[in-house]
């Protein structure tokens, strides 16, 4: 299970907008690089990252070799009612982790 | 004598000939030879039009921060802001980023909805070369907006060895 970090705030008054970091740990092996017989090192990526917010889709996207390796990402939301915010990342060779943060909104 | 000459003549020439055609072969195979394919502008473009399809691209609502000097390619820490009230009825569906001389032309794509309060996102990207890079808007709307960005990196990602 590939370590993942998350910042939510813990508090939010309600309607306002609050920013999320997410960074997870993994490689990216791009597939473009050559290993020292000269072949290409398989391609091995996140290729989706997905955040809902009690079930409801927020925030997605899809990643392409050219992301650095340990992905991080920020975006922002609308802090609508207390709940729980999920992360999902997927990729190559069947990677799949999932993480979740818990809001409470005032 | 004189068809010594031509004789000689015949075979200068055909030297010439052959030397000409080893260099076009030569060139070829060093061509072929200089690394891993790196996206053309012209692949950037198909990968745009992949995302965009017919419908026309307009500059502005976008803007891309990126520093303009990177010294390493590996990790650049990339933001795209669309300017957008980010309502029901008029929000930023996607923002698409692609590079020009990366292996590959895409970088990322990403979903909001009007859920997303803000159209904003960060993250670090690779960069192979000093190149541009285009973060292209899909409007809920049906619009497309785009902004661009020439940068300058002085080491370059991910194509050396391991």
């Amino acid at each position: 299970m590939a370590r993942a970090l998350i910042n939510v705030p813990a508090k939010a008054k309600r309607g306002e907008v609050i920013e999320i970091k997410t960074l997870i740990s993994h490689n990216m092996e791009t597939g473009f690089r050559p290993d020292n017989t000269g072949k290409p090192v398989p391609r091995d990526i996140i290729t989706e990252f997905v955040c809902k917010y009690n079930g409801e889709e927020i925030f997605r996207a899809e990643l392409f070799p050219a992301i650095s390796a340990n992905p991080f990402l920020t975006f922002f939301t609308i802090a609508t009612e207390s709940g729980t915010l999920n992360f999902e990342w997927t990729g190559d060779n069947g990677f799949s982790a999932s993480e979740s943060a818990n809001i409470t909104v005032e | 004598m004189t068809n010594d000459h031509d004789m000689l003549q015949a075979t200068r020439r055909r030297f010439l000939i052959d030397t000409a055609a080893l260099a076009g072969a030569t060139g070829i195979g060093l061509s072929l030879a200089t690394g891993p394919a790196s996206a053309t502008p012209a692949s950037m473009r198909a990968a745009i039009r992949k995302v965009v399809g017919e419908a026309s691209i307009k500059k502005g609502r976008l803007k891309i921060d990126l520093p303009p000097l990177i010294e390493n390619g590996n990790a650049v820490a990339l933001t795209v802001t669309a300017e957008s009230p980010m309502t029901a009825d008029n929000h930023v569906k996607a923002i698409h980023v692609f590079t020009e001389k990366n292996p590959q032309p895409n970088v990322i794509s990403v979903q909001f909805g009007p859920r997303a309060g803000r159209a904003m996102f960060s993250t670090r990207i690779r960069l192979a070369d000093s190149q541009k890079v285009i973060a292209i808007a899909q409007m809920n709307d049906g619009s497309f907006w785009s902004d661009e960005i020439e940068v300058i990196v002085t080491l370059a990602a991910c194509l050396e060895g391991v």
